[in-house]
């Protein structure tokens, strides 16, 4: 495959078996993982993004790198994705977190699939034809609704933390909708709704499934339904709101949060391992 | 971070600039020694008329871009909001108001403000809004305002719909010849629409030079070497410049050199350019191999209708079969037809926040071109000059994976 990334040199490949990481600078967290030939997950990280990018990359890559018990020069390949991959100095190359995430999800699901990922920030469609290749994709419009700041600005309102906005809404017993499209209209409704008295539980799940519809609005989703990001891991309770409104079964991959991370290191060991067959040929 | 791309400039860029020179200080002669009369006209509305009665004609959307690309916009536009013009209708307009109201321009590079004209005439062909520009000024100054009100969304343009526009264009004259001072000659409208015809045949011939492969000229390129095409059009100026770019792009042709080296992927742009970025754009594209070889937004010069043999009817007929005033059916096979003619890979649509009317991703176009036509493509959101409207960072990924789905392929 021609890698349109760009390139930083090659990596020493040694002896042993080779390792791969893939980090993905996002706008609020970055991940790493650290993977083996087989494309086992040797080990994980996910850090705050916050102001210093390529120092929240190499904290990533250091923490999954202990965790895997891989010492870095053992890596024959590192590429990075996310908003700030072009920020991350150590990696070999760049992809967007578009391919990466596709090439995740692929390595786990075959066919033809509509894959959902909800980050900090934005929330993305891809949709996979048959044979696993990108056909399409969508992104949301430029505003916090339909994204995890949406629930950030939500749990504030509730005064609750984001981390607990989840168990809020599984208690929920009375269904609420949040009309506007506008996270600080949205915020205004919510008070609005606790002035009415309405319960905080039942308002969490107003804006999960606010949430939910912003992101189904997006596009079409056909084939069979995957879904990915921080929210997605944080906040199951907006998978089983995609299974209500799509009506199918919406699967999770493992390690949802990192599939980005996972999709880069993915690309690290294919392009490692296409050097490899060049040298040998 | 990405490898850094040169971008190969024209020779012929000297010379039009020289021409832009000539041309705004005629415009600043009309409005400071009153030489002769001064016209506003819309991008594509009767400048035939205008030229042949004797008027320097000031398209004000080129002023617009000129905003847009010199990042000034936004610096007036809050002044137009302020007023009443929403952040939600054309930016020309409220960039170019917030300019006027400001007394700051790019103008003042060429020792001008915002020209005050004797006429302001418009055509709606392309959208509302120009009439309601048009209204403000012509209400600040007390200047006359006229125009045509036409058709749009058009599917067939018939007999009545060109009727309907030339005798709106007819009935224009009388006015402009009272204040023109003169009275329309036959023979310079039909040399007037001559020279027009002439230069949209050379433009067209030039953009349509970008179907070799590799493409001699990029979007971004033709969104500044089409400036003659829009403030020049009818005056033999434009077509000297345009015969002269012509031969250096076929010379490119001919030498095999690319506008994008390395040219592994070519694409259409349809809707506005995002003029604020358009470097950055060109650079964009460029870093990952992709050509943005033709667009709907350069193509609006062509006026293949023209014909001096029957000037009215022909201008009528050149502004209904624009692209902007087309339905969605035309505009679909329009765009089709120049994935294939210029051998493209995709299309990308820039669906302007303040330009509904030339942001064509609407209603289910890139679907339909998908679908009927297997041409992927991708949306990007921004704005023609409001730069607020715009995330880079968005954007950038959203190209740059839509370039990495190509090269799956």
């Amino acid at each position: 495959m021609n890698d349109i990334g760009s390139d930083r040199g090659t990596r020493r490949r040694d002896a042993g078996d080779p390792r791969y990481a893939g980090v993905d600078s996002g706008s609020w967290t970055t991940k790493a993982v650290v993977i083996d030939n087989a494309a086992a997950v040797l080990g994980q990280a996910v850090v705050r993004t916050a102001a210093d990018l390529p120092v929240a990359a190499e904290e990533a890559l250091s923490l999954a790198l202990g965790r895997a018990g891989v010492d870095r020069p053992a890596l024959s390949g590192i590429r990075a994705t996310g908003f700030g991959r072009h920020a991350v100095p150590f990696a070999d190359g760049t992809r967007t977190e578009l391919d990466c995430h596709a090439r995740g999800v692929r390595h786990h699901v075959e066919g033809a699939l509509t894959i959902i990922d909800i980050g900090g920030q934005d929330a993305k469609v891809i949709h996979l034809d048959a044979q696993g290749h990108r056909i399409g994709h969508k992104m949301n419009r430029k505003c916090a609704a339909g994204t995890g700041s949406f629930l950030d600005e939500m749990a504030l309102r509730l005064a609750v933390p984001t981390a607990r906005l989840h168990d809020l809404a599984v208690a929920y017993q009375e269904e609420i909708e949040l009309g506007s499209f506008c996270t600080v209209f949205s915020g205004t409704e919510l008070l609005a709704a606790i002035r009415q008295g309405k319960r905080p539980a039942d308002l969490a799940r107003a804006a999960y499934k606010s949430v939910v519809k912003r992101v189904l609005e997006m596009d079409v989703f056909a084939g069979r339904v995957v879904a990915t990001g921080g929210v997605v891991a944080h906040h199951p309770v907006v998978v089983k709101l995609f299974e209500q409104y799509l009506e199918c079964e919406v699967l999770v991959p493992p390690h949802p949060q990192e599939m980005g991370a996972f999709g880069a290191a993915l690309l690290a060991r294919e392009l490692d391992e296409a050097g490899r067959r060049d040298d040998g040929a | 971070m990405p490898p850094e791309t040169r971008r190969l400039e024209f020779r012929s860029t000297g010379r039009m600039r020289e021409l832009l020179g000539e041309y705004f200080a005629r415009v600043g002669r009309a409005v400071g020694e009153k030489s002769v009369p001064l016209a506003w006209c819309t991008s594509v509305g009767p400048a035939e008329i205008l030229r042949a009665l004797g008027f320097e004609v000031y398209f004000p959307e080129n002023h617009g871009a000129m905003l847009g690309a010199s990042r000034r916009a936004n610096d007036g536009m809050p002044k137009a909001h302020a007023l009443g013009y929403s952040q939600d209708v054309c930016s020309y307009m409220t960039s170019d108001i917030g300019a006027f109201l400001s007394g700051s321009t790019p103008l003042e590079n060429y020792g001008l403000g915002v020209p005050r004209p004797d006429v302001l005439v418009y055509n709606t062909n392309q959208c509302r809004d120009v009439k309601d520009w048009f209204e403000f000024y012509g209400r600040e100054w007390n200047v006359p305002v006229a125009g045509i009100t036409s058709f749009r969304g058009l599917d067939d343009i018939t007999d009545d719909h060109v009727t309907a526009v030339a005798r709106q264009m007819e009935s224009l004259v009388l006015a402009l010849e009272e204040i023109a001072g003169r009275r329309l000659d036959a023979s310079r409208l039909e040399e007037a629409v001559r020279l027009s015809r002439e230069c949209s045949d050379l433009w067209k011939a030039c953009l349509f030079s970008a179907a070799h492969r590799p493409s001699p000229l990029t979007f971004f390129d033709g969104t500044i070497q089409m400036a003659p095409a829009v403030v020049l059009r009818g005056t033999k100026d434009a077509c000297d410049y345009y015969r002269l770019f012509l031969a250096e792009l076929e010379e490119r042709n001919a030498g095999g050199i690319p506008a994008v080296s390395g040219e592994r992927h070519r694409l259409y742009w349809d809707g506005m350019p995002i003029w604020g970025r358009l470097r950055e754009h060109a650079t964009l594209f460029a870093e990952q191999g992709a050509c943005v070889a033709a667009s709907t937004y350069c193509n609006s010069w062509i006026f293949d209708a023209l014909d001096p043999a029957d000037p009215f009817r022909s201008m009528a007929r050149a502004s209904l079969e624009l692209f902007i005033a087309r339905a969605e059916g035309p505009k679909e096979q329009y765009i089709a037809q120049m994935v294939e003619r210029f051998h493209l890979d995709g299309v990308v649509f820039h669906d302007s926040r303040t330009c509904p009317n030339n942001s064509n991703a609407r209603y289910g176009m890139p679907r339909r071109l998908r679908e009927r036509y297997g041409i992927p493509s991708v949306t990007i959101e921004g704005d023609q000059c409001d730069l607020r409207c715009y995330s880079p960072e968005q954007s950038r990924t959203s190209i740059e994976g839509f370039v990495e789905q190509l090269a799956e392929r």
